[in-house]
């Protein structure tokens, strides 16, 4: 008995490597993803896309699609109820397509049949009378006084201006380049899916994959033209997020159908819808200049970032934010002049991704700051010493950054990792660029090694109300204490619902903790991204916890009748200072459970000035820092990535082992950015919706990685958690960049890096 | 078509399935055995690993009818009731398991390979496991995963 207490007490509290209470399931293929729900009597829904980036809609005849034996509905833009209209910061998107189709993928009717390939083949036979108009797919062309217009109020999603200290610096050392980033897809491998169910009381309950049923369900309500109470939303299973379920997929049309036809419907793309029917990571081209001292302290910088918002607005403006205000790297910058753009195009929406508008310019300003480097004579490392910010600085957007900022220390850390070995004399084919390919035997092969640092905003800035709510719930239950807590933040795999029960555990004193699924039974949790959740959902569970912590305890002190001060929570103990036992839970619950639902917020975040782009927009900063070495075959333009290190601080590591596996997740996304992954879209079509086509790093690509956390507490988080989950995907890609550079000696100003760059053929 | 095959040591029918209709599809929409995944149904992830005789195969490159008369085992039959099978211990132990997706796949692919290979090298980890997709853990802890199960049928 004892040793089972003892044993309770050292396990799944914070700073534990807890197990998730999903692992078991995830293992033997029970777990419930979005994709794997059915239900007694459903049909399946599928999407018309628009095949043209641009072109009017002359009319949609639906007719012989509803022939089809099996075929329960067919819907386009005159079905929608409500509004025709959604988005996450402006609801410009149409549900289907009325009059303009603007990105080529974009939905435009829908079908519901007893069978997918039933509704497929429906699909096929409605006929689009479309008019095609010439389309902007340049995004440097789309703020020209003759661009083609994408929406009628113009191109420009959002400019942000940001300027700080002398007017016209000069400086004796100037270094600047141009790059360029593709375009890269979240590729989350569990494909957009839903199952919708209408309800007796004329609504509709939904089950589906997203990172943030509340906005969901506010767009969903929009476009039903229903109250929220109509429109339940519960999450099912997600297979990985990575910001790619920020906006609506089957959501609508989903709800739609099963409106229309009265029975529950599922839809779920495939993989080739799935690039079409979610955000990707927008393209960027980018402008930067630096000016130094001759011993490399930087002087000032000039920048100019745009980035391609395609043909919604999504979260551009955000990722606009990100990209101008954190946009020149963890450095001390006496002046600085940032012009960041998003704009609309005709190429598919851009929107959120893992890293969200940082991932773009930390491939321009590390690079700069290497050839910055090189300018002055010193090493890569050393420059970034000289220059990175430290606690109590202001950043370019004048604000104080007022928790640890360990630049160089992060970079220390990395550097002081051992390299791994040189390539022996005959080298084991796998261990080379090209593999068992055999397109090598070490000759042409030399190595690189890059360096990056680089930070990132955690939570949502600029004056967003960004709060999460928990409700958390006591009870004694046949002898012992459950904690029982219900938010409605999205677990996408990143591990939050181990988090909420180890922050139960720790200030509940219980075992004993469930997580009920996530739905919009209870308030807003906010979204599952910007690095966020543990943070702010877990600061919700925490206060949540306390506040039911001292309730129970008033009643023991009742009870008791003494103090409230100097009681605890052990188990299903109440206890006394010394740790000696009072009371039991039971005796003082009986059978009542204590609940308390708590609506917790991070300190407030401001809007920068529309003229200087100044002001605390901000809640936290992570740093983040890698090395990478590479071998590069210099005659073929192939790499192998040999090794990629990080150092991060994560302030408190909740879960030791789960950070650990967001640091390599977040790496290797990093990594596929600088060498292999892009959506290649050319006159506004995407080339290649598969993974056949769209590269994702293996097993075989991705080499092992070294992760050294620091923990340096922000005193003003809970625990003094810092976000995880995105540093490591801007760090790691301008790393491998720099590798890659130092290996073959080009300059590289694109990624994805291709064999034709290195060879210059 | 009626489709007649033996899952997991069971004998299932189902009637009315399109021929084009794959083994992946059989099994996850009429057989209600969703453990194999559908993340892409091109033959590029690995998500959809089943035994097919025996055989480690992509569930949605065999069509439903090519399984007739076979025998196919899922990751829900790895493990006879409630039980684990050290591999699948040996996944959530490691911390292998993130969003999940790839996950039955993995395991399939990493029961195949430490059947075959009980306690293989780094690089014959990587390259069995090299036509599974992973998007959430950059692989790290699935190798030890694989690595652990190892050591552990060898002690046993
Ligand atoms: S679903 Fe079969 S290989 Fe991807
Ligand atoms: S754990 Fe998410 S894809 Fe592997």
């Amino acid at each position: 008995m004892t040793t089972a207490q003892t044993a309770a007490r050292t396990t799944g509290r914070i700073g534990e490597n807890a197990q998730r209470p999903d692992g078991t399931l995830k293992v033997t293929g029970e777990f419930a993803y979005a994709s794997d729900l059915w239900h007694d009597d459903m049909v399946w829904g599928v999407t018309l896309r628009s095949p043209h980036p641009h072109a009017r809609i002359r009319r949609i005849d639906v007719t012989e699609a509803l022939t089809v034996p099996g075929v329960s509905a067919v819907l386009t833009a005159d079905d929608v109820p409500g509004e025709n209209a959604f988005g996450l910061e402006h609801a410009d998107q149409p549900v289907l397509a009325a009059e303009f189709v603007r990105y080529e993928g974009e939905p435009v009717a829908l079908v519901a049949a007893d069978h997918p390939e039933t509704a497929r083949r429906a699909a096929a036979r409605i006929r689009v009378d479309y008019e095609v108009l010439p389309a902007l797919t340049d995004a440097r062309r789309a703020l020209d006084d003759d661009a083609p217009l994408v929406h009628p109020g113009g191109n420009l999603v959002r400019h942000l201006r940001l300027r700080r200290g002398a007017e016209r610096p000069t400086a004796p050392v100037v270094v600047s380049l141009d790059f360029e980033v593709g375009m890269q897809d979240q590729a989350f491998l569990g494909p957009e899916s839903g199952l919708a169910v209408p309800a007796e009381d004329g609504g509709v309950d939904l089950y589906v994959a997203t990172q943030w049923l509340h906005v969901d369900q506010r767009q969903i309500c929009l476009a039903l033209g229903m109250p929220p109470e109509k429109v339940r939303l519960t999450l099912a299973g997600v297979g990985g997020a990575f910001g790619g379920r920020e906006d609506l997929s089957v959501h609508v049309h989903a709800c739609l159908l099963a409106l229309r036809t009265g029975r529950p419907v599922k839809m779920s793309y495939g993989r080739e819808e799935s690039f079409h029917g979610h955000v990707h990571r927008h393209p960027a081209t980018m402008t930067y200049e630096f000016g130094a001292e001759c011993d490399g302290t930087l002087v000032y910088a000039r920048a100019h970032v745009l980035l391609d918002g395609g043909a919604y607005a999504s979260s551009t403006a955000a990722v606009v934010g990100n990209a101008g205000t954190l946009g020149l790297g963890p450095y001390r910058f006496p002046s600085v002049a940032v012009d960041a753009y998003g704009v609309f195009t005709h190429n598919p929406p851009c929107g959120a991704m893992r890293g969200f508008g940082c991932v773009q310019a930390a491939f321009a300003h590390e690079a700069l700051m290497d050839e910055l480097a090189a300018a002055v004579g010193v090493d890569p490392v050393e420059i970034r010493r000289r220059n990175g910010v430290q606690e109590g600085d202001r950043n370019i957007t004048g604000q104080v950054i007022d928790s640890a900022a360990p630049v160089a220390e992060l970079l220390q850390r990395v550097a002081d990792l051992p390299l791994p070995p040189a390539l022996p004399e005959q080298p084991d084919l796998r261990d080379l660029p090209g593999a068992v390919g055999n397109t090598t035997h070490g000759e042409g092969v030399r190595r690189g090694v890059g360096y990056s640092v680089t930070y990132k905003n955690v939570g949502f800035s600029e004056g967003f109300d960004d709060y999460s709510t928990a409700r958390v719930r006591l009870q004694v239950t046949g002898g012992e204490a459950v904690a029982t807590v219900h938010t409605a933040a999205a677990e996408v795999g990143q591990g939050l619902v181990t988090v909420q029960q180890q922050i139960a555990r720790t200030e509940l004193g219980v075992e004993q903790v469930v997580v009920v699924p996530a739905d919009t039974a209870v308030g807003s949790a906010g979204s599952t991204s910007a690095s966020r959740q543990t943070y702010v959902t877990g600061g919700a569970v925490k206060a949540a916890c306390e506040a039911v912590r001292t309730a129970v305890l008033q009643r023991a002190a009742i009870a008791l009748g003494r103090p409230v001060a100097g009681l605890a929570l052990d188990g299903d103990k109440v206890v006394g200072a010394g740790g000696e036992v009072l009371a039991g839970l039971a005796d003082v619950l009986g059978d009542d459970a204590v609940e308390e639902t708590v609506e917790w917020r991070h300190r407030p975040t401001h809007a920068v000035d529309p003229e200087t782009g100044q002001g605390d927009a901000h809640v936290q900063f992570a740093f983040s820092a890698h090395r990478a070495v590479v071998d590069v075959d210099t005659e073929l333009g192939l790499v192998k990535v040999v090794a990629l290190d990080t150092a991060q601080d994560v302030g408190k590591a909740i879960n030791p082992d789960a950070v650990v596996g967001q640091i390599h997740g977040g790496s290797a996304q990093g990594m596929g950015l600088a060498l292999m992954e892009e959506v290649v879209v050319t006159d506004g079509h995407v080339r290649n919706p598969s993974f056949t086509d769209y590269l994702l790093p293996t097993v075989l690509d991705v080499p092992p990685m070294r992760v050294e956390v620091l923990e340096y507490a922000d005193p003003h988080a809970p625990y003094g958690v810092r976000g995880v989950g995105e540093p490591p995907t801007i760090s790691s890609g301008p790393a491998v960049a720099a590798a890659v550079r130092a290996a073959c000696g080009k300059p590289l100003r694109r990624v994805p890096i291709r064999p034709e760059h290195i060879t210059c053929t | 078509m009626r489709v007649t095959t033996t899952v997991n040591g069971t004998e299932r029918t189902a009637d009315d399935v399109w021929p084009g209709e794959s083994l992946l599809h059989l099994l996850r929409e009429r057989l209600g055995l969703p453990g194999a995944k559908n993340a892409c149904e091109q033959g590029e992830c690995g998500s959809c690993t089943v035994y097919l005789d025996g055989e480690p195969v992509c569930a949605c490159l065999v069509a439903a009818g090519q399984a007739v008369g076979r025998e196919v085992t899922t990751v829900e039959g790895l493990a006879p009731g409630q039980s684990l099978h050290p591999v699948q211990e040996a996944f959530v132990e490691a911390g292998a398991v993130q969003c999940g997706f790839c996950t039955p796949g993995l395991v399939v692919a990493a029961h195949d390979l430490l059947a075959r290979v009980p306690e293989p090298s780094d690089p014959e980890i990587r390259e069995a496991l090299a036509g599974n997709l992973c998007r959430c853990t950059g692989y790290e802890k699935i190798l030890d995963a694989v690595r652990l199960a190892a050591r552990r049928r060898a002690t046993r």
